[in-house]
Protein backbone atom coordinates (compact mmCIF):
# COMPACT_ATOMS: atom_id res chain seq x y z
CA UNK A 1 0.00 0.00 0.00
CA UNK A 2 2.84 3.06 0.53
CA UNK A 3 2.58 6.11 0.74
CA UNK A 4 5.18 8.67 -1.83
CA UNK A 5 5.61 12.28 -1.75
CA UNK A 6 7.77 14.35 -3.96
CA UNK A 7 8.08 18.21 -4.15
CA UNK A 8 10.18 19.94 -6.65
CA UNK A 9 11.09 23.66 -6.60
CA UNK A 10 11.36 24.84 -10.33
CA UNK A 11 13.38 28.15 -9.30
CA UNK A 12 15.52 25.82 -6.98
CA UNK A 13 14.26 27.49 -3.90
CA UNK A 14 15.15 25.72 -0.53
CA UNK A 15 13.12 23.82 1.72
CA UNK A 16 13.57 22.09 4.80
CA UNK A 17 12.88 19.10 6.01
CA UNK A 18 9.97 20.03 7.91
CA UNK A 19 6.63 20.29 5.67
CA UNK A 20 8.24 17.03 3.92
CA UNK A 21 7.92 15.31 7.44
CA UNK A 22 4.35 16.42 7.67
CA UNK A 23 3.52 15.60 4.58
CA UNK A 24 4.43 11.83 5.22
CA UNK A 25 3.16 11.69 8.26
CA UNK A 26 -0.76 12.54 6.83
CA UNK A 27 -0.01 8.91 4.88
CA UNK A 28 0.18 6.89 8.45
CA UNK A 29 -2.83 4.89 7.25
CA UNK A 30 -0.39 3.71 4.17
CA UNK A 31 2.64 2.85 6.54
CA UNK A 32 3.40 -0.28 9.04
CA UNK A 33 6.36 1.72 10.94
CA UNK A 34 8.46 -0.93 9.54
CA UNK A 35 10.11 1.78 7.12
CA UNK A 36 10.44 5.08 6.11
CA UNK A 37 12.82 7.56 4.45
CA UNK A 38 13.39 10.99 2.82
CA UNK A 39 16.13 11.80 0.14
CA UNK A 40 17.04 15.36 -0.90
CA UNK A 41 18.68 16.79 -3.58
CA UNK A 42 20.80 20.43 -2.95
CA UNK A 43 21.77 19.74 0.97
CA UNK A 44 25.38 19.39 0.75
CA UNK A 45 26.37 22.80 -1.01
CA UNK A 46 29.79 22.85 0.42
CA UNK A 47 30.82 19.77 -1.06
CA UNK A 48 28.76 19.97 -4.04
CA UNK A 49 32.01 18.83 -6.27
CA UNK A 50 31.81 15.52 -4.46
CA UNK A 51 29.90 12.60 -4.56
CA UNK A 52 28.06 12.12 -1.19
CA UNK A 53 28.51 8.73 -0.14
CA UNK A 54 25.58 7.76 3.08
CA UNK A 55 26.42 4.23 4.27
CA UNK A 56 25.41 2.18 6.86
CA UNK A 57 27.88 0.35 8.75
CA UNK A 58 26.71 -2.76 11.23
CA UNK A 59 29.67 -1.77 13.06
CA UNK A 60 31.30 1.04 11.62
CA UNK A 61 34.67 -0.06 14.31
CA UNK A 62 34.88 -3.09 12.25
CA UNK A 63 33.71 -2.36 8.93
CA UNK A 64 34.92 1.19 8.04
CA UNK A 65 38.28 -0.11 7.00
CA UNK A 66 37.51 -1.82 3.97
CA UNK A 67 35.00 0.81 2.57
CA UNK A 68 38.14 3.18 2.99
CA UNK A 69 40.52 1.24 1.47
CA UNK A 70 38.24 0.06 -1.68
CA UNK A 71 37.33 4.14 -1.65
CA UNK A 72 40.66 5.58 -1.63
CA UNK A 73 42.47 2.96 -4.94
CA UNK A 74 39.12 4.77 -6.93
CA UNK A 75 39.77 8.52 -5.63
CA UNK A 76 39.96 11.03 -2.72
CA UNK A 77 37.82 11.07 0.06
CA UNK A 78 37.56 14.93 0.87
CA UNK A 79 35.96 14.34 3.89
CA UNK A 80 33.80 12.07 5.90
CA UNK A 81 31.79 11.84 9.37
CA UNK A 82 28.96 10.33 11.46
CA UNK A 83 26.01 11.36 9.90
CA UNK A 84 24.34 13.23 12.88
CA UNK A 85 21.37 11.90 14.64
CA UNK A 86 19.40 11.66 17.58
CA UNK A 87 18.30 8.86 19.38
CA UNK A 88 14.47 8.67 19.01
CA UNK A 89 12.61 6.00 22.04
CA UNK A 90 10.64 3.71 19.19
CA UNK A 91 13.40 3.41 16.68
CA UNK A 92 15.76 0.53 17.30
CA UNK A 93 19.07 1.49 16.32
CA UNK A 94 20.99 -1.27 14.47
CA UNK A 95 23.57 0.25 12.51
CA UNK A 96 25.90 3.40 12.10
CA UNK A 97 25.27 5.49 9.00
CA UNK A 98 28.02 7.13 7.86
CA UNK A 99 28.98 10.24 4.96
CA UNK A 100 31.39 10.36 2.76
CA UNK A 101 32.05 13.42 0.28
CA UNK A 102 34.23 11.33 -2.37
CA UNK A 103 35.60 12.66 -4.98
CA UNK A 104 36.60 9.48 -8.22
CA UNK A 105 39.69 9.87 -10.11
CA UNK A 106 37.86 10.16 -13.80
CA UNK A 107 41.28 8.77 -15.32
CA UNK A 108 40.33 5.37 -14.19
CA UNK A 109 37.28 5.19 -16.34
CA UNK A 110 39.53 5.48 -19.78
CA UNK A 111 36.83 5.72 -22.36
CA UNK A 112 33.45 6.21 -20.71
CA UNK A 113 31.33 8.67 -21.28
CA UNK A 114 30.55 9.71 -17.93
CA UNK A 115 33.68 8.12 -16.08
CA UNK A 116 32.96 9.38 -12.82
CA UNK A 117 29.33 7.51 -12.46
CA UNK A 118 30.57 4.77 -13.84
CA UNK A 119 33.34 4.54 -11.05
CA UNK A 120 30.47 5.38 -8.62
CA UNK A 121 27.92 2.63 -10.17
CA UNK A 122 31.05 0.36 -9.79
CA UNK A 123 31.98 1.29 -6.54
CA UNK A 124 28.03 0.86 -4.65
CA UNK A 125 27.81 -2.38 -6.64
CA UNK A 126 31.01 -3.63 -5.02
CA UNK A 127 30.76 -2.63 -1.50
CA UNK A 128 27.52 -3.48 -1.32
CA UNK A 129 28.12 -7.29 -2.44
CA UNK A 130 31.10 -7.75 -1.23
CA UNK A 131 31.79 -5.34 1.91
CA UNK A 132 30.39 -7.16 4.66
CA UNK A 133 28.11 -4.99 7.16
CA UNK A 134 28.54 -1.81 5.60
CA UNK A 135 26.20 -0.77 2.72
CA UNK A 136 25.73 2.32 0.45
CA UNK A 137 22.23 3.67 0.15
CA UNK A 138 22.99 7.08 -1.81
CA UNK A 139 26.09 8.07 -3.26
CA UNK A 140 25.13 11.31 -5.60
CA UNK A 141 26.49 15.10 -5.76
CA UNK A 142 24.57 17.12 -3.59
CA UNK A 143 21.97 14.74 -2.39
CA UNK A 144 21.24 12.23 0.55
CA UNK A 145 18.82 9.14 1.60
CA UNK A 146 18.12 9.22 5.03
CA UNK A 147 15.88 6.18 5.82
CA UNK A 148 15.34 3.69 8.46
CA UNK A 149 13.10 0.96 10.01
CA UNK A 150 9.88 3.02 11.67
CA UNK A 151 7.50 5.34 11.38
CA UNK A 152 8.26 8.82 9.20
CA UNK A 153 8.53 10.78 12.14
CA UNK A 154 10.59 8.75 13.97
CA UNK A 155 12.86 8.19 11.34
CA UNK A 156 12.78 12.30 10.47
CA UNK A 157 13.61 13.08 14.00
CA UNK A 158 16.39 10.95 14.08
CA UNK A 159 18.36 12.11 10.87
CA UNK A 160 16.49 15.83 12.12
CA UNK A 161 15.74 16.44 8.92
CA UNK A 162 14.49 19.62 9.52
CA UNK A 163 18.22 20.37 9.76
CA UNK A 164 18.54 19.78 5.64
CA UNK A 165 17.57 22.19 2.79
CA UNK A 166 17.03 20.77 -0.63
CA UNK A 167 14.65 21.92 -3.54
CA UNK A 168 13.92 18.18 -4.41
CA UNK A 169 12.38 15.94 -1.71
CA UNK A 170 11.21 12.39 -1.94
CA UNK A 171 9.97 10.65 0.81
CA UNK A 172 8.21 6.96 1.24
CA UNK A 173 5.86 5.86 3.95
CA UNK A 174 6.67 2.20 3.85
CA UNK A 175 3.22 -0.86 4.49
CA UNK A 176 6.01 -3.83 4.41
CA UNK A 177 4.63 -6.47 2.81
CA UNK A 178 7.25 -9.04 1.40
CA UNK A 179 10.67 -8.53 2.73
CA UNK A 180 12.38 -7.81 6.30
CA UNK A 181 12.57 -4.78 8.10
CA UNK A 182 16.22 -4.03 7.60
CA UNK A 183 17.31 -0.10 7.42
CA UNK A 184 18.04 -0.39 3.89
CA UNK A 185 15.03 -1.83 2.50
CA UNK A 186 12.81 1.22 2.93
CA UNK A 187 12.69 3.46 0.01
CA UNK A 188 14.22 6.24 -1.51
CA UNK A 189 16.37 3.90 -3.28
CA UNK A 190 19.68 6.14 -4.57
CA UNK A 191 22.24 5.32 -7.25
CA UNK A 192 24.22 8.97 -8.09
CA UNK A 193 22.08 11.14 -9.96
CA UNK A 194 18.83 9.14 -9.64
CA UNK A 195 16.24 8.25 -6.61
CA UNK A 196 13.30 6.17 -6.72
CA UNK A 197 9.99 5.92 -4.35
CA UNK A 198 7.76 3.41 -5.41
CA UNK A 199 4.19 2.31 -4.04
CA UNK A 200 3.04 -0.74 -5.16
CA UNK A 201 4.94 -4.23 -6.43
CA UNK A 202 6.38 -5.43 -10.03
CA UNK A 203 5.71 -8.32 -10.78
CA UNK A 204 7.64 -8.41 -13.50
CA UNK A 205 10.42 -7.86 -11.07
CA UNK A 206 12.24 -11.40 -12.00
CA UNK A 207 12.15 -10.34 -15.19
CA UNK A 208 13.84 -7.18 -15.29
CA UNK A 209 15.98 -7.59 -12.60
CA UNK A 210 17.71 -10.38 -15.28
CA UNK A 211 17.74 -7.80 -17.89
CA UNK A 212 19.30 -5.20 -15.60
CA UNK A 213 21.53 -7.59 -14.20
CA UNK A 214 23.03 -8.43 -17.93
CA UNK A 215 24.00 -4.75 -18.43
CA UNK A 216 26.21 -5.78 -15.00
CA UNK A 217 24.10 -3.49 -12.38
CA UNK A 218 24.08 -6.23 -9.32
CA UNK A 219 20.74 -5.79 -7.37
CA UNK A 220 21.50 -6.79 -3.71
CA UNK A 221 18.84 -5.21 -1.65
CA UNK A 222 15.52 -7.24 -3.80
CA UNK A 223 13.30 -4.26 -3.73
CA UNK A 224 11.41 -3.20 -6.77
CA UNK A 225 12.90 0.74 -6.32
CA UNK A 226 16.45 -0.56 -6.74
CA UNK A 227 15.75 -2.14 -9.95
CA UNK A 228 13.65 0.61 -11.27
CA UNK A 229 16.36 3.11 -10.21
CA UNK A 230 19.03 1.28 -12.20
CA UNK A 231 16.79 0.54 -15.49
CA UNK A 232 16.67 4.32 -15.53
CA UNK A 233 20.34 5.10 -15.28
CA UNK A 234 20.42 2.40 -17.85
CA UNK A 235 18.22 3.71 -20.24
CA UNK A 236 18.57 7.69 -19.37
CA UNK A 237 22.62 7.83 -18.95
CA UNK A 238 23.85 4.76 -20.81
CA UNK A 239 21.84 5.00 -24.08
CA UNK A 240 20.58 8.37 -24.01
CA UNK A 241 16.82 8.02 -23.76
CA UNK A 242 15.01 11.06 -22.85
CA UNK A 243 12.96 10.95 -19.75
CA UNK A 244 9.79 10.76 -21.32
CA UNK A 245 10.88 7.53 -23.92
CA UNK A 246 12.18 5.62 -20.83
CA UNK A 247 8.95 5.89 -18.98
CA UNK A 248 7.15 4.79 -21.57
CA UNK A 249 9.62 2.17 -22.20
CA UNK A 250 8.97 0.83 -18.57
CA UNK A 251 5.50 1.65 -18.76
CA UNK A 252 4.52 1.26 -22.47
CA UNK A 253 0.93 1.40 -23.46
CA UNK A 254 -1.02 -1.57 -24.65
CA UNK A 255 -0.59 -2.74 -27.82
CA UNK A 256 -4.46 -1.87 -28.35
CA UNK A 257 -3.52 1.73 -27.31
CA UNK A 258 -0.41 1.68 -29.70
CA UNK A 259 -2.56 0.31 -32.80
CA UNK A 260 -5.13 3.35 -32.17
CA UNK A 261 -1.86 5.41 -32.97
CA UNK A 262 -1.29 7.35 -35.59
CA UNK A 263 1.34 6.09 -38.04
CA UNK A 264 4.56 7.59 -36.94
CA UNK A 265 3.56 7.12 -33.31
CA UNK A 266 3.33 3.54 -33.66
CA UNK A 267 6.29 3.07 -34.85
CA UNK A 268 8.40 4.36 -32.37
CA UNK A 269 6.03 3.04 -29.55
CA UNK A 270 6.06 -0.56 -31.29
CA UNK A 271 10.34 -0.01 -31.38
CA UNK A 272 10.28 0.90 -27.67
CA UNK A 273 8.00 -2.19 -26.73
CA UNK A 274 10.33 -4.34 -28.78
CA UNK A 275 13.68 -2.64 -27.92
CA UNK A 276 12.75 -2.89 -24.34
CA UNK A 277 10.05 -5.85 -23.79
CA UNK A 278 12.58 -6.74 -20.76
CA UNK A 279 12.41 -3.32 -19.20
CA UNK A 280 8.07 -3.24 -19.12
CA UNK A 281 7.11 -3.28 -15.45
CA UNK A 282 4.01 -4.66 -14.89
CA UNK A 283 1.96 -4.78 -11.64
CA UNK A 284 0.46 -2.48 -9.68
CA UNK A 285 2.57 0.79 -8.75
CA UNK A 286 3.46 4.81 -8.81
CA UNK A 287 6.69 5.76 -9.19
CA UNK A 288 7.88 9.48 -8.47
CA UNK A 289 11.71 9.62 -9.34
CA UNK A 290 14.12 12.50 -9.20
CA UNK A 291 17.71 13.56 -10.49
CA UNK A 292 19.26 17.08 -9.97
CA UNK A 293 17.37 18.36 -12.72
CA UNK A 294 13.79 17.02 -12.67
CA UNK A 295 11.28 15.04 -10.86
CA UNK A 296 9.02 12.79 -12.66
CA UNK A 297 5.75 10.71 -11.51
CA UNK A 298 3.90 8.13 -13.20
CA UNK A 299 1.62 4.72 -12.81
CA UNK A 300 1.19 1.32 -14.35
CA UNK A 301 -1.08 1.26 -17.32
CA UNK A 302 -3.81 -0.46 -15.48
CA UNK A 303 -3.60 1.97 -12.83
CA UNK A 304 -4.11 0.34 -9.70
CA UNK A 305 -2.56 2.99 -7.50
CA UNK A 306 -3.47 6.53 -6.63
CA UNK A 307 -1.06 9.14 -8.06
CA UNK A 308 -2.42 13.07 -7.03
CA UNK A 309 -0.45 16.28 -8.65
CA UNK A 310 -0.54 19.22 -7.19
CA UNK A 311 0.99 22.73 -7.97
CA UNK A 312 1.48 26.17 -6.65
CA UNK A 313 3.62 28.75 -8.20
CA UNK A 314 7.37 26.89 -8.76
CA UNK A 315 6.26 23.78 -6.53
CA UNK A 316 5.40 20.64 -8.07
CA UNK A 317 3.97 18.04 -5.76
CA UNK A 318 3.21 14.59 -6.31
CA UNK A 319 1.37 12.52 -3.41
CA UNK A 320 -0.56 9.34 -2.89
CA UNK A 321 -3.20 11.72 -1.38
CA UNK A 322 -4.11 15.27 -1.90
CA UNK A 323 -4.33 15.40 1.82
CA UNK A 324 -0.63 15.25 2.19
CA UNK A 325 0.16 17.62 -0.67
CA UNK A 326 -2.45 20.52 1.39
CA UNK A 327 -0.42 19.19 4.78
CA UNK A 328 2.41 20.71 3.11
CA UNK A 329 0.89 23.68 0.63
CA UNK A 330 -2.27 24.53 2.45
CA UNK A 331 -3.01 26.53 -0.82
CA UNK A 332 -2.27 24.95 -3.50
CA UNK A 333 -3.54 26.22 -7.08
CA UNK A 334 -4.41 23.27 -8.74
CA UNK A 335 -4.79 19.26 -8.05
CA UNK A 336 -5.14 16.95 -10.69
CA UNK A 337 -4.77 13.27 -11.04
CA UNK A 338 -3.45 12.61 -14.34
CA UNK A 339 -4.58 9.49 -15.88
CA UNK A 340 -2.10 6.05 -16.44
CA UNK A 341 0.26 6.25 -19.21
CA UNK A 342 0.48 10.40 -18.97
CA UNK A 343 3.54 10.90 -17.10
CA UNK A 344 4.16 14.05 -14.95
CA UNK A 345 7.49 15.62 -15.65
CA UNK A 346 8.94 18.62 -13.62
CA UNK A 347 12.11 20.17 -15.13
CA UNK A 348 14.63 22.98 -12.86
CA UNK A 349 15.05 25.97 -14.45
CA UNK A 350 18.21 26.44 -16.12
CA UNK B 1 -35.90 22.64 15.40
CA UNK B 2 -33.01 20.70 14.19
CA UNK B 3 -30.60 20.78 16.01
CA UNK B 4 -26.53 21.63 14.63
CA UNK B 5 -23.43 20.88 15.72
CA UNK B 6 -19.67 21.57 14.53
CA UNK B 7 -16.83 19.50 15.28
CA UNK B 8 -13.00 20.65 14.39
CA UNK B 9 -11.11 17.96 12.73
CA UNK B 10 -7.88 19.54 12.39
CA UNK B 11 -5.40 17.31 13.69
CA UNK B 12 -7.45 14.44 14.58
CA UNK B 13 -7.07 11.28 13.45
CA UNK B 14 -10.24 9.15 12.09
CA UNK B 15 -11.21 7.19 15.04
CA UNK B 16 -12.01 9.81 17.36
CA UNK B 17 -12.94 11.84 15.12
CA UNK B 18 -16.08 9.32 14.08
CA UNK B 19 -16.56 8.72 17.77
CA UNK B 20 -17.70 12.44 17.65
CA UNK B 21 -19.70 12.19 14.87
CA UNK B 22 -21.31 9.08 16.23
CA UNK B 23 -21.83 11.47 20.16
CA UNK B 24 -23.35 13.84 18.32
CA UNK B 25 -25.99 11.66 16.50
CA UNK B 26 -26.75 9.74 20.12
CA UNK B 27 -26.93 13.45 21.74
CA UNK B 28 -30.25 13.68 18.47
CA UNK B 29 -27.56 16.35 15.81
CA UNK B 30 -30.05 16.60 12.62
CA UNK B 31 -26.91 18.44 11.37
CA UNK B 32 -23.19 17.77 11.75
CA UNK B 33 -20.69 20.37 10.47
CA UNK B 34 -17.33 18.88 10.18
CA UNK B 35 -14.39 22.07 9.60
CA UNK B 36 -10.65 21.11 8.35
CA UNK B 37 -11.06 17.68 7.45
CA UNK B 38 -7.58 16.64 5.69
CA UNK B 39 -7.70 13.40 4.14
CA UNK B 40 -8.98 11.52 7.80
CA UNK B 41 -10.33 8.11 6.30
CA UNK B 42 -13.82 6.16 7.37
CA UNK B 43 -15.65 9.08 7.83
CA UNK B 44 -19.86 8.34 8.48
CA UNK B 45 -18.94 4.24 8.77
CA UNK B 46 -21.57 2.69 9.26
CA UNK B 47 -23.49 5.75 10.50
CA UNK B 48 -27.44 4.78 10.48
CA UNK B 49 -30.38 7.16 10.90
CA UNK B 50 -30.81 10.73 8.41
CA UNK B 51 -28.28 13.38 9.72
CA UNK B 52 -26.77 15.73 7.56
CA UNK B 53 -22.96 15.67 7.64
CA UNK B 54 -21.24 18.16 6.49
CA UNK B 55 -17.56 17.70 5.16
CA UNK B 56 -15.24 20.96 4.86
CA UNK B 57 -12.09 20.33 3.75
CA UNK B 58 -10.40 16.96 1.68
CA UNK B 59 -12.43 13.91 2.79
CA UNK B 60 -10.23 10.73 3.23
CA UNK B 61 -10.79 7.26 1.52
CA UNK B 62 -13.34 5.11 2.00
CA UNK B 63 -15.99 8.34 2.82
CA UNK B 64 -19.51 6.66 4.34
CA UNK B 65 -18.34 2.86 3.79
CA UNK B 66 -21.77 0.65 4.89
CA UNK B 67 -23.43 4.09 5.62
CA UNK B 68 -27.15 3.28 5.90
CA UNK B 69 -29.42 6.25 5.54
CA UNK B 70 -27.52 9.75 5.91
CA UNK B 71 -26.83 12.75 3.60
CA UNK B 72 -22.74 13.34 3.96
CA UNK B 73 -22.34 16.57 1.47
CA UNK B 74 -18.29 17.13 1.20
CA UNK B 75 -17.18 20.27 0.05
CA UNK B 76 -14.03 19.58 -1.74
CA UNK B 77 -12.70 16.60 -2.73
CA UNK B 78 -12.56 13.21 -1.98
CA UNK B 79 -10.20 10.22 -2.00
CA UNK B 80 -10.66 6.48 -3.07
CA UNK B 81 -14.00 4.77 -2.52
CA UNK B 82 -16.20 7.16 -1.32
CA UNK B 83 -20.05 5.60 -0.84
CA UNK B 84 -17.89 1.68 -0.56
CA UNK B 85 -20.55 -0.82 -0.09
CA UNK B 86 -22.77 1.89 1.13
CA UNK B 87 -25.98 0.24 2.08
CA UNK B 88 -28.35 3.89 1.81
CA UNK B 89 -28.63 7.44 2.15
CA UNK B 90 -26.85 9.52 -0.07
CA UNK B 91 -22.95 11.04 -0.76
CA UNK B 92 -22.82 14.33 -2.55
CA UNK B 93 -19.30 15.75 -3.45
CA UNK B 94 -18.67 19.41 -4.55
CA UNK B 95 -15.18 18.42 -5.95
CA UNK B 96 -13.95 15.62 -7.68
CA UNK B 97 -12.86 11.76 -6.41
CA UNK B 98 -10.18 9.10 -6.42
CA UNK B 99 -10.43 5.67 -7.71
CA UNK B 100 -13.04 2.76 -7.31
CA UNK B 101 -15.96 5.73 -6.38
CA UNK B 102 -19.28 3.78 -4.82
CA UNK B 103 -16.91 0.64 -4.96
CA UNK B 104 -19.66 -2.36 -4.76
CA UNK B 105 -22.12 -0.11 -3.52
CA UNK B 106 -25.25 -1.62 -2.52
CA UNK B 107 -28.01 1.53 -2.35
CA UNK B 108 -28.32 4.54 -1.92
CA UNK B 109 -26.58 7.43 -4.30
CA UNK B 110 -23.13 8.88 -5.06
CA UNK B 111 -23.57 12.14 -6.42
CA UNK B 112 -19.97 13.81 -7.43
CA UNK B 113 -19.87 17.18 -9.27
CA UNK B 114 -16.33 17.01 -10.50
CA UNK B 115 -14.32 14.16 -12.18
CA UNK B 116 -13.52 10.20 -10.87
CA UNK B 117 -10.59 8.40 -11.07
CA UNK B 118 -10.39 4.91 -12.63
CA UNK B 119 -12.73 1.69 -11.74
CA UNK B 120 -15.63 4.73 -11.27
CA UNK B 121 -18.81 1.90 -9.88
CA UNK B 122 -16.56 -1.48 -9.53
CA UNK B 123 -18.98 -4.15 -8.54
CA UNK B 124 -21.83 -1.49 -7.97
CA UNK B 125 -24.85 -4.26 -7.47
CA UNK B 126 -28.48 -4.61 -6.66
CA UNK B 127 -31.00 -6.52 -5.03
CA UNK B 128 -34.79 -6.07 -5.28
CA UNK B 129 -35.61 -2.64 -4.45
CA UNK B 130 -32.25 -1.89 -3.54
CA UNK B 131 -30.31 0.25 -6.48
CA UNK B 132 -27.61 1.93 -6.17
CA UNK B 133 -26.90 5.10 -8.21
CA UNK B 134 -23.56 6.93 -9.34
CA UNK B 135 -23.80 10.11 -10.87
CA UNK B 136 -20.76 12.34 -12.11
CA UNK B 137 -21.20 15.39 -13.62
CA UNK B 138 -17.53 15.54 -15.48
CA UNK B 139 -15.07 12.58 -16.64
CA UNK B 140 -14.75 9.24 -15.74
CA UNK B 141 -11.80 7.45 -16.17
CA UNK B 142 -10.72 3.83 -17.77
CA UNK B 143 -12.61 0.59 -16.44
CA UNK B 144 -15.77 2.37 -15.52
CA UNK B 145 -18.49 -0.01 -14.30
CA UNK B 146 -15.89 -2.81 -13.63
CA UNK B 147 -17.14 -6.42 -13.13
CA UNK B 148 -20.56 -4.23 -12.63
CA UNK B 149 -23.51 -6.31 -11.38
CA UNK B 150 -26.56 -3.76 -10.57
CA UNK B 151 -27.52 -0.38 -10.08
CA UNK B 152 -27.29 2.87 -12.47
CA UNK B 153 -24.02 4.33 -13.63
CA UNK B 154 -24.79 8.19 -14.79
CA UNK B 155 -22.09 9.92 -16.23
CA UNK B 156 -23.10 13.43 -17.61
CA UNK B 157 -19.34 14.78 -19.05
CA UNK B 158 -20.51 18.15 -18.47
CA UNK B 159 -17.24 19.88 -19.40
CA UNK B 160 -17.59 17.79 -22.72
CA UNK B 161 -14.72 15.15 -21.13
CA UNK B 162 -14.69 11.65 -21.42
CA UNK B 163 -11.72 9.75 -20.64
CA UNK B 164 -13.39 6.35 -19.92
CA UNK B 165 -12.39 3.13 -22.16
CA UNK B 166 -12.62 -0.40 -21.24
CA UNK B 167 -15.91 0.26 -20.59
CA UNK B 168 -18.24 -2.21 -18.56
CA UNK B 169 -15.27 -4.64 -18.46
CA UNK B 170 -16.81 -7.70 -16.75
CA UNK B 171 -20.32 -6.04 -16.64
CA UNK B 172 -23.01 -8.75 -15.89
CA UNK B 173 -25.68 -6.62 -14.43
CA UNK B 174 -27.53 -2.66 -13.78
CA UNK B 175 -26.99 -0.18 -17.19
CA UNK B 176 -24.09 2.83 -17.65
CA UNK B 177 -25.82 5.74 -19.21
CA UNK B 178 -23.42 8.48 -20.65
CA UNK B 179 -24.30 11.97 -22.51
CA UNK B 180 -23.37 11.78 -25.91
CA UNK B 181 -21.82 9.22 -28.15
CA UNK B 182 -19.59 6.87 -26.86
CA UNK B 183 -17.58 5.06 -29.34
CA UNK B 184 -17.91 1.62 -29.54
CA UNK B 185 -13.91 0.88 -29.09
CA UNK B 186 -14.66 2.42 -25.94
CA UNK B 187 -16.54 -0.56 -24.67
CA UNK B 188 -14.70 -3.84 -23.11
CA UNK B 189 -15.79 -7.42 -24.25
CA UNK B 190 -18.51 -7.72 -22.28
CA UNK B 191 -20.53 -4.51 -22.78
CA UNK B 192 -22.73 -3.74 -25.58
CA UNK B 193 -24.40 -0.28 -26.75
CA UNK B 194 -28.39 -0.24 -26.07
CA UNK B 195 -30.36 2.94 -27.46
CA UNK B 196 -31.69 5.05 -24.58
CA UNK B 197 -35.79 4.60 -24.85
CA UNK B 198 -38.21 6.83 -23.72
CA UNK B 199 -38.70 4.66 -20.70
CA UNK B 200 -35.28 4.46 -20.05
CA UNK B 201 -35.37 8.84 -20.26
CA UNK B 202 -38.05 9.01 -18.29
CA UNK B 203 -36.23 6.91 -15.53
CA UNK B 204 -33.38 8.73 -15.57
CA UNK B 205 -35.01 12.03 -15.49
CA UNK B 206 -35.46 12.18 -11.69
CA UNK B 207 -31.94 11.49 -11.13
CA UNK B 208 -30.50 13.67 -13.60
CA UNK B 209 -33.11 16.39 -11.76
CA UNK B 210 -31.87 15.50 -8.18
CA UNK B 211 -28.21 15.82 -9.18
CA UNK B 212 -29.25 19.28 -11.17
CA UNK B 213 -30.38 20.48 -7.96
CA UNK B 214 -27.99 19.33 -5.68
CA UNK B 215 -24.90 21.40 -7.45
CA UNK B 216 -27.23 24.49 -8.90
CA UNK B 217 -27.50 23.35 -12.53
CA UNK B 218 -30.11 23.62 -15.44
CA UNK B 219 -31.61 20.66 -15.50
CA UNK B 220 -33.76 20.56 -18.56
CA UNK B 221 -30.95 20.47 -21.46
CA UNK B 222 -29.14 17.71 -19.84
CA UNK B 223 -32.69 15.34 -19.40
CA UNK B 224 -32.78 16.34 -23.17
CA UNK B 225 -29.42 15.17 -24.05
CA UNK B 226 -28.36 12.60 -26.10
CA UNK B 227 -26.78 9.99 -24.34
CA UNK B 228 -25.46 6.32 -24.89
CA UNK B 229 -26.79 3.27 -22.73
CA UNK B 230 -24.30 -0.12 -22.25
CA UNK B 231 -25.71 -2.52 -20.25
CA UNK B 232 -24.39 -6.36 -20.09
CA UNK B 233 -24.27 -8.51 -23.62
CA UNK B 234 -25.01 -11.28 -21.20
CA UNK B 235 -25.25 -12.55 -17.56
CA UNK B 236 -22.83 -14.54 -17.35
CA UNK B 237 -19.96 -12.66 -19.59
CA UNK B 238 -16.74 -14.70 -18.59
CA UNK B 239 -18.83 -18.27 -19.05
CA UNK B 240 -16.64 -19.03 -21.58
CA UNK B 241 -13.62 -17.70 -19.72
CA UNK B 242 -12.83 -19.11 -16.41
CA UNK B 243 -15.51 -22.41 -17.21
CA UNK B 244 -15.87 -25.27 -19.16
CA UNK B 245 -19.46 -26.87 -19.90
Amino acid sequence: MCGIFGVMDRRRQMMDGSGIRQALSMMNERGSGEGAGYVAYGIYPEYQDCYALHVFFDRACENKAAVDATLEQWGVIEHDEAIPTCDQPNLRVNCTPWRYFFKPDASLAPGSASPEKDIITDLVMQINASVNGAEVVSSGKNVGVFKASGWPEDVADYYRIEDYEGYIWLAHNRYATASPELWGKPDPFNLHDWSVVENGKITTYGANRRYIESFGYNCSTGTDSEVITYLIDLLVRKHGLDIDLAIRALAPPYWEEIDRMPEAKQRLNQALRFAYGSATMNGPFTIVAANPEMMVGFTDRGKLRPMVVGECGDRLYIASEEAAIRAMEPNVESITRPGAGTPVIGRVAP
Amino acid sequence: MAKQITIDAKGVHYTPLNQQIRKAIDDGADEIVINNVLGQRFIGNGLRGNAVIRVNGVAGGDLAMFMSGPTVIVHGNAEHAPGNTMDSGKVVIHGSAGDAVAHSMRGGKVFVRGDIGYRGGIHMKQYEDQRPILVVGGSAQTFLGEYMAGGLLLVLALDGVMNAREIGSGIHGGEIVIRGNVDESRLAAGAKKMPLTDEDRARIAPVIREFAADFELDAEPLVNADYTRIVPASARPFAGKYTWE
